[in-house]
């Protein structure tokens, strides 16, 4: 690496992604713009389950959790209380944050196979609470949110998040701040430790770092995008139900990682965009999408297993953050 | 009924849940064991079986005995195949890496219940019990055919006990978990070990699932439950301790039944998992097992 030289260039891929993304907005035809809304909110699922997988090395089945924690605190608030938007999402963020640091502090105590299974059962109380209070919740049916609750107040003056352009603005504006977040933090002291944890944590304890630390940190941080994510769901696309604390949801975002390129920046948008419109293709010619999935998942952990991003980082643009 | 037989009732029912679940984490425990493992897709094995037993079962007509022999039959031995052919096509591939096994156990869990829902359709269908007797209790009837799902799951449980405990396959099976190079420099052939001990366990998740299957009918998403139950009762059991799966099955059954019976079985599932979830953070090794290597 060349210092300042591949710095520059790397800040300016990322401002370069999202200027596209930001003019897409004037020239995209409407079923796609609203898609690539939808692309945006859920890739920052998957930028923050990668923090955690992919540069921390640590394997969650459980992350549907903290994406519902956003979905429910900012939907339940701005639901049954009437709260604001920027409130709501606060109430979002809060969740998240809440949850990963008590999930952080009991799971962090595994390693390994017991990390993910203890996840995966924490992730599914979660999901049967959604069902349990379901006279707040609605389970399964969900809660659908309101034309007047998605109305962000600037004074007199307000945006209609129901708005199509809006939306994608928000989503946009969502998603360039949570990229530029995961790349000041890569890039960063802590974000160097959490990879040297991936390669080897003995070794990095041994250098006098406290990996547990480090590690509760990368969870917290990962929760709370994952929640931002989440919260964003509900306030943009208006539906909060069950279905988003499933186990599903828990598998979607390590598929898109996989996918793009874990532990690349761009990976998750990556992976994301290219399997949304792979199921939104096929599933115009069948209705097997899970079986789509499944093969994916197979195919990329036994030919491909680091993804589009990390492949061409591993041959051909080696500077790729 | 009075709160006496209620009581009794209840833990019937959770007796069978145990059986079954017993079975199946067995299954799901010996792969872990032997192959270190964790077998995601064990869940779906057990819905491809109880599937496969009514597919068996509606080619016959006759008694239906003879249907379900059928199904008791070459519903576990399909099984048994289609998971030595994923075991040869993806896992030895992976070399066993357990990240990766993980992430394509996944993949199988949804390509099986896509194809399960694609030939197989959304309905839940029933297979007829092989006898309807029912046993008369002083204060209600109770299947027999129930009671005698217990009866196999012990009959099974000791054949496995014997085979493990009792035979050279057992030993040679013990060896690899034991330490698979030092096997394989004896001379043992560690990957056919592999490859048997995956079908294996899918057979005994199979197997469960036909002898349910006349209770609870055939259902394309019939397989997460018992997939997380099993986890559950694998971990609290302790890995590759067979005395601690069965007494963690029963634990487990017998509490499912009766919670569920006097409280909101949603609660029920809440309280254990998270209480397994705190038996795994606190003490990894489950709380039968031995520290593991």
């Amino acid at each position: 690496m060349t210092g300042n030289n591949s710095s520059a260039k790397v800040f300016l891929l990322h401002i370069a992604v999202i200027a596209i993304l930001f003019a897409l907005n004037f020239i995209l035809p409407e079923y796609h713009h609203g898609v690539l809304a939808r692309v945006m909110v859920l890739s920052v699922f998957a930028m923050g389950y990668n923090m955690l997988f992919g540069y921390a090395g640590l394997l969650s089945l459980g992350h549907a959790m903290f994406f519902a924690a956003g979905l429910y605190g900012a939907g339940l608030t701005a639901y049954h209380f009437g709260w604001a938007m920027p409130a709501a999402f606060a109430a979002g963020l809060v969740s998240g944050a809440v949850l990963s640091l008590a999930i952080g502090l009991l799971a962090l105590r595994t390693t390994g196979v017991a990390f993910m299974i203890v996840t995966m059962m924490f992730a599914q109380v979660c999901y049967l609470l959604t069902f349990y209070f379901s006279e707040w919740t609605r389970g399964d049916d969900g809660l659908v949110l309101g034309q007047d609750t998605r109305r962000l107040f600037i004074g007199d003056f307000y945006l209609d998040l129901t708005h199509p352009a809006t939306r994608y603005m928000a989503a946009l504006a969502l998603f360039s701040i949570v990229l530029l977040i995961t790349l000041f933090i890569v890039r960063s002291a802590h974000g160097r430790v959490l990879v040297a944890i991936r390669e080897n944590e003995e070794r990095t304890k041994m250098l006098g770092y406290d990996t547990f630390a480090n590690k509760l940190v990368a969870v917290v941080v990962s929760g709370v995008i994952c929640a931002s994510a989440g919260a964003a769901y509900a306030l943009l696309f208006g539906y909060v139900g069950s279905s988003f604390a499933s186990v599903q949801y828990s598998i979607l975002p390590l598929l898109w990682v996989l996918l793009g390129g874990a532990a690349t920046t761009l990976g998750p948008f990556v992976g994301t965009l290219f399997m949304y419109y792979v199921v939104d293709i096929t599933s115009s010619y069948t209705s097997a999408y899970l079986l789509i999935v499944g093969v994916a998942l197979i195919l990329l952990v036994l030919y491909f297993p680091k993804g589009i991003l990390g492949t061409i980082r591993e041959r051909w643009i080696r500077w790729l953050p | 009924m009075a709160f006496g037989p209620h009581l009794l009732l209840a833990a019937l029912e959770g007796l069978v849940t145990s059986a079954v679940l017993a079975l199946m984490a067995l299954g799901l425990s010996l792969v872990f064991g032997v192959m270190r493992v964790v077998n995601v897709a064990h869940g779906e094995f057990f819905m491809l079986g109880a599937v496969l037993a009514w597919w068996t079962a509606s080619l016959v007509t006759g008694h239906p005995a003879i249907g379900f022999l059928l199904a008791l039959v070459i519903s576990p031995l399909i099984v048994g195949a289609v998971a030595l052919v994923a075991e040869r096509l993806v896992l030895r591939r992976l070399n066993y890496n357990p990240e990766a096994t993980i992430v394509a156990t996944i993949g199988m869990l949804y390509i099986i219940q896509q194809l399960a829902l694609t030939f197989y359709g959304p309905q839940a269908r029933p297979v007829d019990a092989p006898f309807t007797y029912r046993i008369l209790f002083p204060w209600f009837g109770y299947s027999g055919y129930k009671l005698s799902i217990i009866a196999a799951s012990i009959v099974l449980l000791t054949a496995t006990w014997f085979v493990l405990t009792r035979t050279k396959i057992g030993l040679v099976m013990r060896a690899t978990q034991y330490d698979s190079e030092t096997a394989q420099a004896f001379g043992i052939p560690v990957d056919r070990v592999y490859a048997g001990v995956f079908a294996l366990g899918a057979m005994l998740a199979a197997v469960a699932a036909v002898l349910i299957v006349p209770i609870t009918q055939a259902h394309y998403l019939m397989g997460m439950d018992p997939l997380l139950l099993s986890f559950i009762v694998v971990i609290i059991g302790g890995l590759g301790s067979l005395r601690g799966t069965v007494i963690a099955a029963v634990l487990i059954g017998l509490s499912d039944g009766i919670i569920s019976a006097f409280f909101s079985p949603t609660l029920a599932k809440i309280i254990a998992t998270l209480l397994v979830a705190m038996v795994l953070v606190f003490r990894p090794q489950g709380l039968f097992g031995t520290a593991s290597r």
